[in-house]
């Protein structure tokens, strides 16, 4: 059995009086790519953004249950939201690089944790460029503009600037949908090489993307984990007729 | 018909922008005709002699620089804070109603007034006498809830996807205040400030018991001696001159230095925020 990085217990959210996450039970395992997936609307962003407490940011957030990362409450009151969002890093829907040069995106985090040594800097915003696959391209760009970049140039140095600050999780919110069909190759394949050194949560309402990149998947309905199971098993032999309605394309 | 009618508001429209535009550079060339006759290079570099009329206005417009430039370097990191404080950290609205209020306010408030409390506070009360730095804060105080709208709007204007990006590294919110929303919202600021510099410069009533004295022979030495300035020189020429035909012109040709010197500044932060914009496009 595969050991579970995130687990995800009795987790109820409100947004004021709508109940939006009900009764969430989940094991995220570690090192894999886990998709959730579901029609827009089904609560899959806001569950994804439990992970870092991004909801936090949300004014009328309210929140019952557990979420245990490596066996400890994310949402006990010891605990430290920054340290906890350097260890979960996040990439978001619309690439969202800082209007500032390519190389102070990927050092930004970096700096903000303490690290002034510019030799160190340069080489941890070496390392992160080469493992999001975006080195080559750019090794002779570093002070232009990140805003310069192509859209999936652009979400590759998001995923860069996640990895410079060395966490453990990494969660993409729907990473490729603003992106052209070869630069959503290129960010697939990058997140089935990163998968060998993270935990990955991808949210995704594309159902060939959540086949093809991840090894686990959860289809989530009207705020409600309907199936969590293998990726293969979940596209070929799935148990709730809701999730066969969902893949056959009745609704969603 | 439909057609018929949007025309006619088209040229309404039209017609309002060009009275606007005439007025401007009606005001220009009147200005300028009328004090054509006293401009030179010496009119800008000159001291005043004979009673003030021949000479130039040097001192005058020293003088209106360093009120405007103190004025600035105390409503600008004030504005700026208290802009940070309302966008950022304050939390009760009803406070911060009552805050947005009073600072809209204190934008309303005839300049005159800001003049009057300049004296008791400034002048009076913490014995700066009629000095530069009486009249320097006293514009500082009248600009100051124009640097705070501004730049709460600036900060306001900040992608909140930034935000959320600086937040999902780990930041705090005054790593991620510091490190994005400044640098993103510093173009605007920086409109603010150069505008409130122009604004500064073109007061008559703030300055005229803080800080403005009709005739000095030097320049001040330092922020507690009494200065000439522009707004003040014009005044003080079309009320006290004794001599019209000598001094009405260079009332008209202090008032056209004047407003080259507000248009210029203006124009400084229209350049400005030009170039920050396309080297910090999103």
């Amino acid at each position: 059995m595969v050991r579970s990085k995130i687990v995800i217990e009795h987790l109820n959210l409100w947004f004021d009086d709508n109940h939006v996450l009900k009764n969430i039970n989940l094991h995220i395992p570690e090192q894999a790519v886990t998709a959730i997936m579901g029609p827009s609307g089904c609560g899959k962003s806001t569950l994804l953004r439990c992970i870092n407490r991004m909801n936090d940011f949300i004014p009328g957030t309210r929140i019952e249950g557990h979420i245990l990362i490596d066996g400890k409450d994310i949402y006990h009151d010891t605990i430290n939201v920054y340290e906890l969002r350097k260890r979960v890093g996040m990439v978001f829907q619309k690439p969202n690089p800082f209007p500032k040069s390519i190389f102070e995106n990927v050092a930004y985090g970096l700096k903000i944790h303490g690290i002034r040594d510019r030799k160190l800097l340069h080489e941890k915003v070496r390392k992160a460029l080469i493992d999001a696959n975006l080195w080559d391209e750019i090794k002779n760009r570093l002070h232009e503009p990140a805003l310069e970049l192509s859209g999936g140039q652009q979400q590759r140095l998001c995923i860069a600037r996640a990895l410079a600050v060395e966490p453990e999780i990494i969660l993409l919110d729907e990473p490729a949908s603003a992106l052209d069909p070869i630069s959503t190759a290129k960010l697939e394949e990058l997140i089935r090489k990163l998968r060998e050194k993270y935990t990955i949560v991808i949210v995704t309402h594309n159902l060939q993307q959540a086949a093809r990149v991840s090894d686990y998947t959860a289809f989530m309905l009207m705020g409600e984990i309907v199936e969590f199971d293998v990726t293969t098993k979940i596209f070929t032999n799935p148990k709730d007729r809701r999730t066969e309605n969902y893949l056959m394309g009745k609704f969603g | 018909m439909k057609l018929l009618r949007q025309k006619v508001w088209f040229i309404i429209f039209h017609i309002a922008v060009l009275i606007g535009i005439v007025f401007l550079f009606t005001i220009i060339v009147v200005i300028m005709l009328n004090g054509m006759k006293v401009l030179s290079i010496e009119f800008i570099t000159g001291f005043p002699r004979k009673g003030m009329t021949e000479g130039g206005i040097f001192p005058a417009i020293i003088g209106t620089l360093l009120l405007a430039m103190i004025a600035i370097c105390f409503a600008l990191p004030l504005g700026v804070f208290a802009a940070i404080y309302l966008c950022e950290y304050a939390e009760n609205r009803l406070l911060l109603r009552i805050i947005r209020g009073a600072n809209n306010a204190l934008a309303g408030t005839p300049s005159v007034v800001f003049g009057l409390f300049g004296l008791s506070v400034f002048v009076k009360l913490f014995g700066f006498g009629v000095s530069l730095l009486s009249g320097g804060l006293t514009l500082g105080i009248l600009i100051l809830p124009v640097i705070i709208r501004a730049t709460e709007e600036a900060i306001r204007a900040v992608p909140h996807e930034f935000r959320y990006a600086s937040y999902a590294l780990g930041a705090t919110k005054w790593q991620t205040i510091r490190g994005t929303v400044l640098p993103v919202a510093i173009p605007g600021i920086l409109t603010s400030a150069i505008l409130g510099i122009g604004r500064a410069a073109g007061e008559t009533a703030p300055i005229l018991f803080t800080a403005a004295t009709f005739y000095t022979r030097r320049l001040p030495r330092s922020l507690f001696d009494e200065v000439m300035a522009l707004p003040v020189h014009i005044y003080g020429l079309m009320t006290e001159g004794m001599y019209p035909q000598y001094h009405v012109p260079i009332a008209y040709g202090t008032a056209f230095v004047l407003l080259m010197l507000v248009l210029a500044i203006n124009l400084i932060a229209i350049i400005i925020r030009y170039h920050m914009r396309r080297a910090k496009r999103w």
